[in-house]
């Protein structure tokens, strides 16, 4: 959770940012959003519209996005809600990038499940393809960030990358997530267990088994 | 009305009311940090927990839990007592132990409430936590490794201020408090968040490691800065004032005191005026008490003397002033310097009639050229009350940042007696409305159309009186008691050609009409009104003398001597008192004790503390009309609005800084 900061306020970052404005789509969805409140409430969309910004961010720099100040800043007037306002729920969220990020955001769940499953291997293998925690690796495409429970824990060791989870991973199938990526390929979500679909038992249940081909009445047994 | 039992002792608590409240009733002590009783509930400092039956066999937050009937609450229990050590042992975790270097030691909520309810020793050996330094302004100073996230500056800004710049930024252990992007917190009252920080981390920048509470005097006081008479407590040591801060007094001030009450302190012993000096062939130079007095007394005046009282003068020194003038057989008395001249037969008419506390409870209120957030932060911050509570406000003057949602409609003064039809439906239709009218729209002639404006929507009505007048000086209601008033305003008096004009400490008039008169200063800083005098006696300032204030609403009140005057200075009164012997006439008073006595008998209600009577509205004039705009309010600065607020470095940098928006001077490094 440490080491999170805002973005130095410079010139350059005004400048790149200053002019930030929605694009058509979406000012729609951010005023979509704003309609879901009543009136004089609009600042209850402050969470939607910053993930928003963000996403439009990352569209503009090809990356999974981050909040510069100016953004931030034009959320608030957007919302006119006080800048600081803002600024307190964006630093709040762990979602919120606060510092550019690479185009593949690898979020590695390190709480106490996923380590005892071997979350360690996974951040070593990371970092054996030159990623490093919080910066952008030379190409651009990594950024490597060990966060908490992801709630994922039956299908642990996982990662996060952008809006999709890679559960069940070991070094090796997570090299081939991160390589399908890296070649611009949709490698499959959520689980890589082979006949695993979601977090079921893997290897089949271990209880209420009689329930696998039908309804089964277990009052009798209690 | 529950009724629970605090401690084994049956007490009923008013309904709505918290079990910290109910403890409190009781004569229980609880030790809180977050819990303000006029700041919202946070409940994020723990420290307030009792045990509380029926409910969960944990501790409770008493502060943010409702008393409800039939409750049993233990504050003495071994869970309450475990509970406390606990919350204030992990307080504890990451504040450093620097009391001995910390400028809150001494008056500090936790250094207080960890001898009285914590563990004696710390059983934590690793590295404590660091957060760096956070600029907010020249006046608050932050040390915010101290801080334990209480948010009442948080909330303060948020609620009472109205100008949301203080903000906890990141979570958990990280969090930290910061202004956007540390600029300068730029409100009036921004260093009442040092009064509420429980702990060190929002000092006072001025005061910085300048003592220690234990080595103060402190003396009850009335601020002079503003018109509202806030009631201050001077803290001195030997013959400096280190610092002002609030009293409690929820007609007035309830806790909070502006900026420039609270710092113009350090003014007080610069610029003094600490020796007599008369000008002597276009240059002032010193003199001695006998010489000047020789010189006033040549001058002959006879009835030909007039006095202008100035806007922090207390009535003590405003009426021995008068009785000197009246020996004399002159009633050449005047204290509105700028030259305004309104009717002031009736008192009533330029009083603030709705008081204090009550125009919070207005419930449409229209505000007449008054910069109310600079002439009088404290009201600013009760009519946002108001409007938190539903009520309507409009403004006419050039617009202003208000802290609340206003309406303003223009600067034509003509709006006040042709309403827009939406704003006029609204008067209509109130049950408690008010106007204030400000100093720039009473310079401009608008106090009949006001009172005419009064009449039309019923301002005054049973138990309700929505006139109001805000004066900015803190002598004004006083003065006018006083009878410092000519008909025709300072103009009355220069038609009078006085052949002595006595400035009592009147910096804002013009001297240029006195060009042919002796015009001799009696007043405790050096400046306009001593740059153009041709006699100066030093005298003692607010801080310096016992004396008399009356606010704007017409309260009366008593501030006592915290230090004795600068060099030479004398209490304006035995000054006065002098004169009158050097003059060959008598006053009728030899000691202080005297003068209040004859003052109270010319004027009884100065010696009542509270609100003056000044009776029912006068019968309005309908056909009375102003005209004009409002071009500009009488505060151009509001950091430097009198003698002593110039002199003083702090008010000139925040003045700098925060209004001019000059970039710090940074030292060379």
């Amino acid at each position: 959770m440490a080491n999170r900061h805002l973005a130095t306020d410079t010139p350059e970052l005004r400048a790149r940012w200053g002019s930030f404005v929605w694009t058509k789509e979406n000012r729609a969805k951010a005023d979509w959003h704003i309609a879901k409140y009543p009136d004089g409430r609009q600042k209850s969309a402050v969470m939607p519209l910053l993930d928003l910004a963000q996403r439009q961010v990352g569209a503009e720099t090809d990356t999974q996005g981050w909040l510069p100040l100016p953004v931030m800043e034009y959320v608030a007037k957007y919302l006119d809600m006080p800048v600081i306002r803002v600024v307190e729920v964006a630093t709040f969220y762990f979602m919120y990038n606060l510092v550019p990020v690479g185009k593949f955001h690898v979020q590695v769940c390190g709480t106490t499940p996923c380590v005892l499953r071997g979350s360690d291997d996974i951040i070593a293998a990371c970092k054996k393809r030159g990623m490093e925690k919080g910066a952008v690796s030379a190409d651009g495409l990594w950024t490597l960030t060990e966060v908490e429970c992801m709630g994922n824990c039956a299908t642990a060791p996982m990662v996060q990358i952008n809006d999709d989870n890679y559960e069940d991973l070991t070094p090796e199938r997570l090299d081939a997530v991160l390589d399908a990526l890296a070649k611009g390929e949709n490698p499959k979500a959520g689980t890589q267990e082979p006949g695993r679909h979601t977090s079921e038992p893997s290897g089949g249940p271990t209880t209420l088994k009689e329930m696998v081909a039908g309804n089964h009445d277990y009052r009798g047994q209690w | 009305m529950p009724k629970v039992t605090v401690d084994g002792l049956e007490i009923e608590v008013p309904a709505g009311a918290t079990v910290l409240q109910a403890c409190e009733l009781a004569g229980k002590e609880i030790p809180r940090f977050c819990y303000h009783e006029r700041l919202s509930i946070a409940g994020n400092c723990r420290m307030c927990l009792v045990e509380v039956k029926p409910g969960p066999p944990k501790p409770q937050a008493s502060c943010a839990l409702p008393a409800a009937e039939g409750q049993e609450i233990r504050t003495d229990s071994p869970m309450v007592k475990t509970a406390r050590e606990g919350v204030m042992e992990f307080l504890l975790i990451n504040h450093p132990l620097d009391c001995p270097i910390c400028d809150q030691g001494g008056e500090c909520d936790l250094q207080d409430q960890s001898v009285a309810y914590g563990r004696g020793a710390s059983r934590y050996d690793a590295n404590k936590r660091a957060v760096t330094e956070k600029y907010m302004g020249p006046l608050i100073k932050t040390v915010m490794t101290r801080c334990i996230h209480c948010t009442r500056c948080v909330r303060f800004s948020e609620e009472i201020a109205g100008v949301d710049e203080i903000g906890a930024l990141y979570r958990g252990e990280d969090m930290q408090i910061t202004t956007y992007l540390e600029q300068a917190a730029t409100h009036e009252l921004s260093a009442n968040v040092i009064d509420l920080c429980p702990v060190g981390a929002l000092t006072s920048r001025p005061y910085a490691f300048e003592a220690r509470p234990w080595e103060l005097k402190k003396t009850l006081s009335i601020d002079v800065s503003d018109a509202i008479g806030a009631n201050i407590r001077l803290d001195s040591r030997g013959r400096e004032v280190m610092r002002a801060l609030p009293r409690i007094n929820d007609d007035v001030n309830e806790e909070w005191i502006s900026d420039k009450a609270r710092y113009q302190v350090d003014g007080l012993t610069k610029r003094r005026l600490d020796k007599v000096f008369m000008r002597k062939r276009g240059k002032l130079t010193e003199a001695s008490w006998d010489e000047a007095f020789k010189a006033i007394a040549a001058a002959k005046p006879g009835k030909k003397i007039a006095a202008v009282a100035g806007d922090i003068l207390d009535c003590e020194t405003m009426f021995a002033a008068k009785a000197l003038l009246g020996a004399m057989g002159s009633k050449l008395l005047e204290g509105r310097q700028t030259g305004m001249d309104y009717d002031v037969s009736n008192l009533a008419a330029v009083n603030f009639n709705s008081t204090l506390a009550g125009i919070e409870t207005a419930d449409v209120i229209l505000v007449v050229g008054s910069h109310v957030r600079w002439e009088a932060p404290l009201i600013n911050v009760r009519l946002r009350k108001a409007v938190k509570n539903g009520a309507k406000v409009f403004l006419i003057g050039p617009e202003w940042e208000t802290t609340y949602p206003a309406e303003f409609l223009g600067t034509d003064l003509a709006i006040l007696s042709k309403l827009p039809k939406a704003v006029a439906d609204a008067f209509k239709g109130a049950a408690r409305p008010a106007i204030i009218m400000g100093g720039a729209a009473v310079a401009k002639g608008a106090l009949g159309a006001g009172l005419s404006f009064a009449a039309k929507y019923n301002l005054a009505r049973e138990g309700w009186n929505g006139f109001n007048v805000l004066h900015i000086s803190a002598a004004r209601m006083g003065g006018l008691m006083l009878g410092y008033a000519q008909p025709g305003g300072m103009a009355d008096i220069v038609k009078a050609k006085p052949k002595v004009v006595l400035s009592l400490g009147a910096d804002e008039m013009d001297f240029e009409p006195f060009a042919d008169a002796l015009k001799v200063y009696i007043g405790h800083h050096g400046d306009k009104g001593a740059h153009s005098a041709d006699i100066i006696l030093p005298a003692a300032c607010y801080a310096e003398k016992d004396g008399t204030y009356v606010n704007t609403e017409g309260r009366v009140q008593f501030a006592e001597k915290a230090v004795y005057a600068p060099g030479d200075a004398r209490e304006d009164w035995t000054i006065l008192r002098a004169l009158a012997d050097a003059l060959g006439v008598s006053v009728g008073f030899d000691s202080f004790a005297q003068l209040q006595n004859a003052m109270i008998k010319a004027v009884p209600a100065l010696g009542v503390e509270g609100l003056a009577d000044f009776g029912a509205l006068p019968k309005a004039d309908a056909k009375a009309k102003v005209e004009g705009m409002i071009t500009a309010y009488l505060i151009k600065d509001f950091y430097l609005t009198n003698p002593i607020a110039r002199a003083s470095a702090v008010m000139q940098q925040c003045s700098a800084e925060l209004l001019h928006g000059d970039n710090l001077q940074e030292a060379a490094e």
